[in-house]
C-alpha cells in the first residue's frame, strides 16, 4: 500500500508531502500516546493519531516514520507543517474517527506489524 | 585510537514544543557520519525519551553525547526532584506525570522502559531533592 492509497481509503487530504504519495507503507499504528509509538513501531509505518502537537512530528522523525494521519478533522499548525516538510514527512487529515480509520486500512490489507 | 566526538546540549523546559530538538540534532549528525540506521534508531529513541523526561519531570538539564569508534554514550543530568523508587519507575505503565503532560501525548509510563529497551547499558544515579543522572550506552556492534 502507498501513501496515496491511504489517502484514498481514508477519504483524506494532503496537508503536505503530496509528492511522496508513491512511497510504500508496510504497517500502521493508531495511538495518541507517543511513547507507545516509540516502543512498538517499526520503519515504513503510517501513524494515525488524534494528538495534534509538534511532538507527533518529532516522534515520527525519531523512528523514520514518513506518513502521519490526523483523525477526526484535526488540523496541524503551520509550525508542525514546516517541521514535517523539513523532514520529508507526509501529513494527511481525515474526518474519520480512530476506530473506523484503523478498520478501513485493516480491511484493505494493512496490518499492525509484529507485537515486538 | 581513542578519538571521540563530544556533543553537549542544555535542555530547558520553557517551551514543550522544543523538547526533542537535541535528539533530532544528534540524529541528523549521526546520519551524516554514516552511523548504521539501527544504531541511530536506538540512540534517537532512548535520548528523545530521556529528553522528554527531563523537560516534564525535572525542569530541564544537560545532555552530553560521546561518540567513539565502539559506542555512543549519552549522559543526561538534571537537578530535578529525583526518583523515589527506581524499580517502580521502571515498570511499564507506571507514571507520575500530570494530566497536562498526558494531554501532550506522554506520561504513559513507557519513558524509562523505552530507554532501557533501546540502550545496551543504562544506569540511573538519583537522589531525592538533588537530581538524577541517567547514563545510556549503545554499541556499534552487539556484545557477545
Amino acid at each position: 500500500m502507498t501513501i496515496g492509497d491511504v489517502k484514498e481509503i481514508l477519504h483524506a487530504r494532503f496537508i503536505c508531502g503530496e509528492d511522496q504519495k508513491d512511497r510504500e507503507i508496510h504497517s500502521a499504528c493508531g495511538s495518541d500516546m507517543m511513547s507507545d509509538v516509540l516502543a512498538f513501531v517499526k520503519d515504513q509505518a503510517v501513524l494515525l493519531t488524534g494528538l495534534c502537537n509538534p511532538q507527533v512530528i518529532r516522534t515520527a522523525e525519531m523512528i523514520d516514520l514518513y506518513c502521519i494521519v490526523f483523525i477526526r478533522g484535526k488540523k496541524p499548525t503551520q509550525e508542525m507543517i514546516d517541521m514535517a516538510e523539513d523532514r520529508d514527512i507526509a501529513i494527511l487529515c481525515t474526518d474519520h474517527r480512530m476506530f473506523n480509520a484503523c478498520g478501513m486500512l485493516y480491511d484493505n490489507g494493512l496490518r499492525g506489524g509484529t507485537p515486538y | 585510537m581513542s578519538e571521540s566526538l563530544n556533543l553537549n546540549y542544555i535542555i530547558t523546559n520553557e517551551d514543550f514544543t522544543r523538547a526533542g530538538e537535541a535528539s533530532g540534532d544528534v540524529k541528523s549528525k549521526l546520519k551524516m557520519m554514516g552511523v548504521p540506521p539501527e544504531v541511530i534508531r536506538k540512540v534517537s529513541i532512548a535520548m528523545y525519551e530521556g529528553e522528554i523526561n527531563m523537560v516534564i519531570h525535572a525542569g530541564g538539564g544537560t545532555i552530553d553525547v560521546i561518540i567513539t569508534a565502539d559506542d555512543i554514550t549519552m549522559i543526561l543530568k538534571d537537578h530535578g526532584p529525583g526518583i523515589a523508587d527506581i524499580d517502580l519507575a521502571m515498570q511499564a505503565g507506571y507514571s507520575t506525570a500530570s494530566e497536562n503532560v498526558r494531554a501532550l501525548g506522554f506520561g504513559a509510563g513507557m519513558g524509562l522502559p523505552n530507554m532501557k529497551k533501546y540502550s545496551d547499558e543504562m544506569t540511573i544515579d538519583t537522589e531525592l531533592g538533588i537530581g538524577t543522572t541517567v547514563t545510556m550506552k549503545v554499541y556499534f556492534k552487539p556484545k557477545s
